[in-house]
């Protein structure tokens, strides 16, 4: 009979207490979960990513819900415990469920401080705690308006920089006269306050915060100096205390936070504390490092190992905004005893300080460049004498020795026991020796196995380079394939980041996103030229330099040179007036060669480039637009007859096809996408291995997507079935906007639908009117800018230089 | 040398090209983001494909057939293909450009 184990709270430092317990006491207990929250166990570091927008609440879930499945648990989501009955040995939740227990873990976390002014209590006010705040945050920020932080340590400057980037114009006030001054100088502390107002957030310091006023809701912050600031949003950022509340209200020990001894027992013996809510020889800890600390000595003590026992640690602190490093650690306040070493570098906006007693470091303050952090922490760890090295010390590493080191040397020249993930506290040898224990090859395998890199991710960079030094070639970063040679970053990377940082020119990406290459190449140009396009329809200047040459002159070049011409025939309905037009072109410009697509037009083959403007003008004149026969967007929409002929058509098929194919072309897309609508289920337009296809039937339209007769054969998946034409209509071009927005550029519909998942698509645009909606919006509102005919422009005289020679030299000379 | 003007910087568009038509065929003329102008032969050495309509990306070109990557400070192909095509010299005066006449003559020769 295995015991029962209750746990209150399902935070990161339960989940990991779980995760050690299953490992080394597999069966001994049965585990019941209470969670305040109604949802599973997330990566509460990762909120800022959230609210910033690289991030979605799934990438940062820790165990989904088949972990708890998986491993017998029962989790109760948004049960709060009310009582701990200690002499029934009973919980019970608000809901009205008790649970008995043999052994109880406490891990209710931490609450955060509400400054008692006037006011805090005002619709408005919120707090920065967990995913229902960032949710909230998120919510008010759509309005775009004012928000107000109160506190510039670590997590108000996380939630500052997350509202700004989701386009609130913020103020942030902290009471000190520097920002974070527990974990920076006063030096440091001014660098990052000019860091975070160039990107246009606020910093009012010494701002002693009076009173929050407004009408029902928020509407202004007050300043004891009288400086009144509007905001519909204000955030309380100013710290966390332990929620010990209800262990207090059971009669155990409570000082600030649980009291507990080093093996994590309370002082009644079947009940342990741990997280943000324990208190440890007189310490409260907030870092995730010490927490999983506890984590490891509690699930040991479960285990039965009672040895097992806490050991403070000093954890360096880092901040989680894109593009601001910081890194601090240990003691750095000034005193006799001590000295210090300070590098500045105005120009590069790097500030680096170290603080020495007795030759050995006791603290750092890195700012601007942080790649030397582990090392400087180790050295403190050790103890090391560093009077050997003291000249060069602040210059890093790798200036120690006779020679520069190049960074794989670095970390190569790292002692095994030097730490590397300082959240999960993964040494450097545990990391080598799961490597080669184990055979792995990716990123994702040493996370797995070792924790390294998997909380905040600040060491990926480190990792990396230790599996580099490891396997050599056998490592495969593909976990995320970079866009090219120019960038580490994948697609998806890239994409998010466009849209989080407000990123709107290439060079803006480039510089931004830390390119290599001074202007990209010819993979990574075309597919941010598009995601631009697209992301920013009224804003972006297509770049036409950075367009493969088909979609900068708008024909398809051929084998010599030579470009083919496709008009758009709508549904692929033509008549003789059109026909004739063609005959006059082809036979005025002597086009060697004409040929019917599969697509259901005419391609005039062989058109030397000089002749296109003409061509097109000619073609122009009867009222051919051009048919994008060459673009990643929209090129056909192939139909059959239908009603209007067919015996069998059931129908407008041919309408319907001719009112897709007008309201979505001149849209660009990630890869090339050819739809048809067939009349009824004979399919004669082949629409089932089409991009999108519609089959008509009695009862309305039969939405297919995902079809491929290329390099693949694929038939298409049933999207859904609808009633009416204009549903078809609302649910295809919605359909084709989510695909804009997050395919990859050249991913084809078919392959990006597997990489999402059919039933995800189905999800949004079959099941959730209101994503539906705002997709539709989103693609009738960027074609207001794409429906230009490309030809006409052309014919108009714009790029004229792309279709004739600058000079002509040498033929006088011939001619003699 | 003999140098025999073409034009301006200016008709070209920056990371573009444009062609200049000599009885022995076309060379194309690059200007760089930072404006660099060299002159290239406009005949990919892989299967003839025009240089000057493919995308300009530092001192390179990709061809826009098969992405063959063509220096155009040497005309070799990059990376792991093998290949050149004959670089033509480029004076820049002022706004003006002109490229050198004898090296046409040569080829002709």
């Amino acid at each position: 009979m295995s015991e029962r184990l209750v746990i209150i709270g399902n935070g990161m430092a339960p989940g990991r207490m779980l995760e050690h317990l299953l490992e080394q006491a597999p069966g001994r207990y049965t585990v019941t979960i209470f969670n305040a929250e109604p949802r599973v166990n997330y990566d509460r570091i990762m909120l800022s990513p959230v609210l910033s927008g690289e991030k979605a609440y799934e990438e940062i879930i820790i165990h989904g819900d088949g972990w708890y499945i998986a491993n017998n648990i029962t989790l109760y989501k948004g049960h709060k415990i009310v009582t701990i009955d200690r002499s029934a040995k009973t919980v019970t939740s608000d809901h009205g469920v008790t649970e008995p227990y043999d052994k109880l873990v406490i891990a209710t976390g931490s609450v955060p401080f509400i400054i008692p002014v006037p006011g805090h209590d005002l619709p408005g006010v919120l707090t920065y705690r967990d995913l229902d705040d960032v949710q909230a945050m998120m919510l008010a920020a759509q309005s775009r308006a004012k928000a107000v932080v109160i506190g510039g340590g670590l997590l108000g400057l996380e939630a500052a920089a997350g509202l700004n980037a989701q386009g609130m114009d913020v103020t942030v006030l902290h009471v000190m006269p520097t920002l974070m001054e527990r974990q920076l100088d006063p030096a440091a502390g001014y660098l990052l306050q000019r860091a975070v107002e160039q990107r246009g957030i606020k910093v009012i310091t010494k701002a002693n915060t009076q009173a929050i006023t407004g009408n029902g809701k928020v509407g202004q912050v007050e300043l004891a100096d009288g400086t009144i600031i509007p905001a519909t949003l204000v955030v309380m950022a100013v710290g966390i205390r332990p929620n010990s509340a209800l262990a207090k209200q059971a009669g155990i020990a409570v000082n600030r936070g649980i009291v507990v001894d080093a093996g994590m027992r309370s002082n009644d013996p079947d009940i342990y504390a741990l997280g943000e809510c324990a208190e440890v020889n007189g310490q409260v800890y907030g870092l995730v490092a010490p927490l999983y600390e506890m984590a490891r000595v509690t699930a040991s003590q479960l285990a039965g190992n009672e040895a097992a026992a806490f050991v403070h640690m000093d954890t360096p602190t880092k901040l989680k905004v894109t593009g601001i490093d910081l890194f601090s650690l240990g003691d750095f306040a000034e005193g006799e005893d001590r000295q210090e070493i300070v590098l500045r570098d105005a120009a590069a906006g790097v500030y680096k300080r170290l603080v020495l007693k007795d030759d050995r470091i006791i603290g750092t303050v890195l700012y601007g460049e942080t790649a030397d952090g582990a090392w400087f922490n180790d050295l403190k760890k050790k103890q090391t004498d560093i009077s050997e090295m003291r000249d060069t010390l602040i210059f890093g590493q790798s200036y120690q020795g006779s020679a520069p080191l190049d960074p794989m040397a670095a970390v190569a020249a790292l002692p095994d026991d030097a730490e590397i993930c300082g959240c999960n506290g993964v040494c450097k040898g545990k990391i080598t020796g799961a490597i080669t224990g184990k055979g792995l090859t990716s990123l994702d395998d040493v996370r797995a196995h070792t924790k390294a890199s998997a909380s905040c991710g600040s060491c990926t960079g480190l990792v990396e380079k230790l599996m580099v030094l490891t396997i050599g070639d056998k490592y495969n970063p593909a976990a995320v394939q970079p866009m090219c040679g120019c960038t580490t970053l994948g697609h998806d990377e890239v994409r998010r980041l466009i849209i989080a940082k407000g990123l709107k020119t290439i060079p803006a990406v480039m510089q931004e996103l830390e390119w290599t290459t001074s202007c990209g190449c010819a993979k990574c140009r075309p597919a941010l030229n598009y995601y631009l396009v697209c992301d920013w329809p009224d804003e972006y200047a297509d770049d036409y330099q950075s367009r493969f040459i088909n979609e900068r002159v708008h024909a398809n070049i051929q084998k010599d040179g030579t470009y083919s011409v496709v008009p758009r025939m709508w549904g692929g309905v033509t008549n003789a007036a059109e026909l004739r037009a063609i005959a006059d072109v082809v036979d005025k410009f002597e086009i060697p060669m004409v040929k019917v697509t599969g697509g259901q037009r005419i391609d005039m083959l062989g058109i030397r480039k000089e002749d296109l403007p003409a061509v097109w003008a000619d073609l122009g004149q009867a009222g051919f637009v051009s048919g994008h026969a060459y673009a990643k967007g929209l090129r056909t929409v192939k139909t059959c007859v239908g009603s209007d002929w067919c015996r069998f058509g059931t129908q407008d098929s041919t309408g319907f096809g001719v009112r897709i194919e007008k309201f979505m072309w001149g849209s660009w897309t990630p890869a090339k996408v050819k739809m048809a609508v067939s009349g009824c289920p004979r399919n004669c337009a082949e629409a089932t291995c089409k991009d999108v296809g519609v089959i008509c039937v009695d009862s309305g339209y039969e939405i297919h997507f995902a079809g491929a007769a290329g390099l693949d054969i694929k038939g298409t998946e049933v999207l859904g079935l609808v009633k009416t034409e204009d549903e078809a209509l609302a649910h295809i071009v919605a359909l084709t906007q989510m695909y804009r927005e997050q395919g990859r550029y050249l991913e084809r519909i078919y392959k990006w639908a597997k990489r999402i998942g059919i039933p995800e698509i189905k999800r949004q645009i079959m099941d959730d009117g209101d994503k539906r909606k705002a997709y539709y919006e989103r693609f009738v509102f960027s074609q207001k800018f794409a429906q230009v005919d490309p030809w006409s422009e052309r014919v108009s005289g714009k790029d004229k230089h792309e279709f004739r020679p600058m000079a002509s030299v040498g033929f006088a000379q011939a001619a003699e | 040398m003999n140098w025999i003007a073409i034009g301006s910087i200016s008709d070209i568009p920056r990371r573009g090209a444009r062609c200049v038509a000599t009885p022995e065929g076309k060379i194309a003329v690059f200007r760089t983001q930072d404006d660099q102008v060299y002159a290239i032969d406009d005949h990919c050495p892989h299967r003839g494909g025009p240089l000057s309509q493919g995308i300009v990306h530092g001192t390179a070109v990709t061809c826009p057939l098969h992405n063959w990557v063509i220096s155009l400070e040497t005309g070799k192909a990059l990376g792991a293909d093998e290949g050149a095509v004959r670089t033509i010299p480029v004076r820049v005066e002022g706004e003006r450009l002109f490229i050198a006449l004898e090296a046409l003559a040569s080829r002709a020769a």
